[in-house]
């Protein structure tokens, strides 16, 4: 498996949220993907936006501006 | 084939719903269900398409916009989802059974009272009926966009007056109208819009849905999976996800965007304007030969690009047939699951001959149906 380090996970209530994310952060050029929900925040499905955690501030403030709904930020070891 | 049932279905779409479709079975996989390239390319479809539905109706957000199979569909989940015990409703004479049968059901269960606005024998509405028709307890105004049997529309900046002085929601079938007439969710203070695909949206059959407003609030009509919170017992509550469950029309939808993003770049107004010249110059064509009767209110073009006719006192599906063998051109006759508006009319009996026409018709088309209809009234 891949080796671990340390990434910012944002997740969402809804798929619908998750594509709003992708297609703001791809239009505004901001980084990271999207990924299924690691087990460690939820068990079960559904997608969340992986990034570095250095990008979180630039994150914060870009779904703020946005009005993009987000259930949680997390910093795990992915 | 001269194709002139385009409020059935538009036959003809422009290529890029075509292409869109053929892409989506080639390569998506599904939306909402793991994060692959195939689950994604589905998913971002999914949201392109509901973003663009958005801008098309001014709805307030991807999010508030539901994928159902077809207008019937989220008027069931509409109706069904909105009114209680004792609600009184509003509805004309001009529906389609999409909405009346919904309504009636309410209604024969004792659920809700249902208050009619009734047409005159053009098939027009007196705005004033409406608010005759208050009741304490009206809740609601359902009604559609444009009569799917003359055409005409009804105005729905007035009726939208109407519920936000009075506090009422409006729940508006659009399935004749949208993508060909104007159509503004914040502006007309339309609480749940419903729509078809596969009509003046030129998508594919099988696609539909509903969009919301931000303060409505519909019980859902289906539970199941929806690809988030697979481990709670409940459906999730957020929107768009609360209304939906299953495995979308992906590759409908897909058909369905390029459809709406070729109404956004063309323009609903230029296509107005193009299905209404077509129209016109039918009427203008048919509406002195002898014999042939006309229905609905042709005093104004705000209406969709159907003329509806009968020769005579000839049976409707006759006359519909023969133009289909004898000329090759495709019309709708008969009852057109509008009951109200054909005891308006005084057609239940005999129905009537639905000529419409779509952005892809041409002049000579309209002008070989002008000469089929003179030929057949001789």
């Amino acid at each position: 498996m891949r080796q671990k380090t340390l990434k910012l996970v944002v997740t969402f209530h809804t798929t619908t949220a998750a594509m709003a994310m992708e297609s703001a952060c791809t239009a505004a050029g901001l980084p990271g993907r999207l990924i299924p929900v690691p087990r460690e925040i939820t068990a079960g499905c559904g997608m969340s936006w992986k990034a570095e955690p250095s990008d979180r501030a630039a994150l914060e403030a870009f779904v703020k501006e946005k009005g993009i709904t987000v259930a949680g930020w997390y910093e795990l070891m992915l | 084939m001269i194709y002139l049932d385009n409020a059935a279905t538009t036959q003809k779409k422009p290529p890029q719903v075509l292409e869109a479709v053929v892409e989506a079975l080639q390569s998506i996989g599904n939306s909402s269900r793991g994060t692959h390239g195939g689950a994604l390319r589905s998913a971002r479809s999914v949201f392109n398409t509901r973003a663009n539905l958005a801008k098309l109706f001014n709805a307030p957000g991807p999010e508030q916009v539901i994928f159902t199979t077809n207008a019937t569909e989220a008027l069931n989940i509409a109706i069904n989802g909105l009114f209680h015990q004792g609600d009184h409703v509003i509805t004309t004479a001009l529906e389609h059974n999409s909405v009346l049968r919904p309504l009636f059901r309410l209604e024969d269960e004792g659920i809700i009272e249902l208050s009619i606005v009734p047409a005159d024998k053009r098939g027009c509405v007196d705005y004033e009926d409406f608010s005759r028709l208050i009741r304490p307890n009206t809740r609601a105004i359902v009604c559609t966009h444009a009569s799917n049997l003359t055409g005409n529309a009804l105005d729905l900046m007035k009726i939208g007056e109407i519920v936000q002085e009075k506090g009422f929601l409006l729940v508006v079938d659009s399935s004749q109208g949208a993508g060909v007439l104007p159509l503004d969710m914040e502006a007309m203070h339309i609480s749940v819009l419903c729509f078809t695909g596969h009509k003046g949206l030129m998508g594919p059959q099988g696609t539909g849905g509903l969009c919301v407003a931000r303060d409505v609030e519909i019980r859902p009509f289906k539970v199941g999976g929806s690809g988030v919170q697979s481990y709670s017992r409940t459906h999730p509550e957020e929107m768009p996800t609360r209304l939906e469950a299953g495995t979308l029309n992906g590759h409908g939808i897909a058909g369905l965007g390029a459809g709406v993003e070729f109404l956004l770049e063309t323009g609903i107004s230029t296509i107005h304007a193009r299905e209404t010249e077509l129209a016109k110059r039918f009427y203008e064509g048919v509406k002195d030969v002898p014999g042939v009767t006309l229905y609905g209110d042709f005093s104004s073009w705000n209406r969709t690009a159907v003329v509806t006719l009968n020769i005579g006192d000839y049976d409707s599906g006759e006359v519909s047939d023969a133009l289909w063998e004898d000329y090759e051109i495709a019309t709708r006759p008969g009852a057109h699951c509008a009951p109200l508006m054909h005891q308006a009319l005084g057609t239940v009996e005999q129905g009537a001959v639905r000529f419409s026409f779509s952005w892809f018709n041409t002049e000579e088309e309209v002008d070989t149906a002008i000469k089929a209809i003179k030929e057949l009234a001789q």
